[in-house]
């Protein structure tokens, strides 16, 4: 039981190490070029930005869920 | 980071962290986090709208996490929590009509600070009394309380709660997932009441919905937790859509802090499958009595945090 929390522990850790990695990738590459034209959406088109700001959010939490949920069973097979 | 929808320079790791925190909370506890993102966000110098309407964009992200982690443990009644959304909305339009009128009247600010710090504090109050009070009945009875997998959750107050089972109100609702047949009226009523605190005193109000589905409708704890998240989806996408419109949503601080909260969600949500249902309401106790405090200092001070 122990050997197998022990297990789960270092597995999450190598998949936060990871995750993070990708993560600061997203600020400086994803963010930055949809900065500016979500901008000009929520300043021009104000339903439009409404429901995009709901995609974006659905779409990012089944992306990086996804994400995650892959990691954890590469690093499982992995060891 | 410069955020250009609201103007603001926010560092992201801040913005992850603060995610990753109210992340593990919601998908343990199944409450939004506003009480704690909201003064995250205005401490940081982002404005009052700002702050509201961009942690509902946020909260609609990481419920979805949460709930789909939830839902693989068997813990979500979609049939209950979409009845329960039509509920919260119209609460929420309700209780967010009577702010205007209290605003009109000139004393919003004192009343929605004392009406929330004796809700926060009732429900603390009641919360710490019934799970130390099933704890020690279980203890007694030489019983162990079964984490995760059970269904039947026990509760002192479970006598009240089936005695509202038993109102036969046409149209009676059964809810095979969470093994209760009760009266549609309540299930609204209960949602409604949680809808209407949520427009009036701010934020999802899931520490109002969350106990009032175990102690009312006598929904099992685990379950009470993926069903509000699941509702939370609905209500915070409704809420952000209508702050988004107004001009109150920074969606790219939202994302930010989304990258946080998906992570600690899913600890959340798979660390409610090593605790009982009595031991999670007591470690929901604090989570009210930090709102009360806040509010307490908001009211202190004049800072609105």
């Amino acid at each position: 039981m122990k050997k197998e929390t022990a297990k789960t522990l270092r597995a999450f850790a190598i998949e936060l190490v990871i995750y993070s990695v990708l993560v600061v990738a997203y600020f400086f590459l994803v963010l930055h070029f949809l900065g500016e034209g979500l901008q000009r959406i929520a300043q021009t088109h104000r339903y439009a930005y409404a429901g995009l700001a709901i995609l974006l959010m659905i779409g990012q939490a089944v992306l990086l869920q996804t994400v995650t949920t892959l990691l954890l069973r590469l690093i499982r097979r992995a060891e | 980071m410069f955020f250009p929808i609201s103007g603001a320079h926010i560092s992201p790791i801040y913005l992850a962290t603060i995610g990753f925190v109210i992340g593990i909370l919601g998908g343990f506890f199944g409450v939004g986090g506003s009480f704690i993102a909201g003064p995250a966000l205005r401490v940081v110098g982002l404005d009052w709208n700002f702050a509201v309407g961009t942690d509902l964009a946020h909260i609609v992200g990481k419920s979805v996490v949460a709930v789909r982690q939830h839902r693989a443990f068997g813990n979500v009644d979609l049939r209950l929590g979409l009845f329960m959304a039509i509920g919260t909305i119209a609460g929420a339009e309700v209780g967010a009509q009577l702010i205007q009128i209290l605003k009109r009247a000139g004393n919003v600010n004192l009343v929605v600070s004392i009406v929330s710090i004796a809700v926060y504090l009732s429900i603390s109050t009641f919360m710490i009394w019934e799970s130390r009070k099933t704890l020690s009945q279980a203890r007694l009875a030489g019983g162990t309380i079964k984490g995760a997998k059970a269904k039947d959750d026990p509760s002192a107050f479970k006598h009240v709660t089936s005695g509202i089972q038993a109102l036969k109100m046409w149209p009676m609702i059964k809810l095979p997932a969470s093994g209760v047949t009760i009266s549609l009226w309540i299930i609204l009523l209960v949602a409604f009441v949680g809808g209407f605190f949520s427009g009036f005193l701010g934020g999802g109000a899931g520490y109002i919905r969350m106990p009032s589905m175990v102690y009312v409708l006598g929904i099992p704890t685990h379950l009470a937790v993926g069903t509000d998240l699941f509702e939370i989806i609905i209500s915070a996408s409704y809420g952000t859509f209508t702050h988004a419109v107004k001009g109150n949503v920074d969606i790219l601080i939202a994302l930010v802090m989304h990258t946080g909260a998906a992570i600690g969600a899913q600890i959340g949500a798979i660390s409610t499958q090593y605790f009982a249902g009595p031991k999670i309401r007591l470690a929901f106790v604090p989570l009210p009595l930090i709102g009360a405090a806040i509010v307490v200092y908001t009211l202190m001070t004049g800072h609105k945090l």
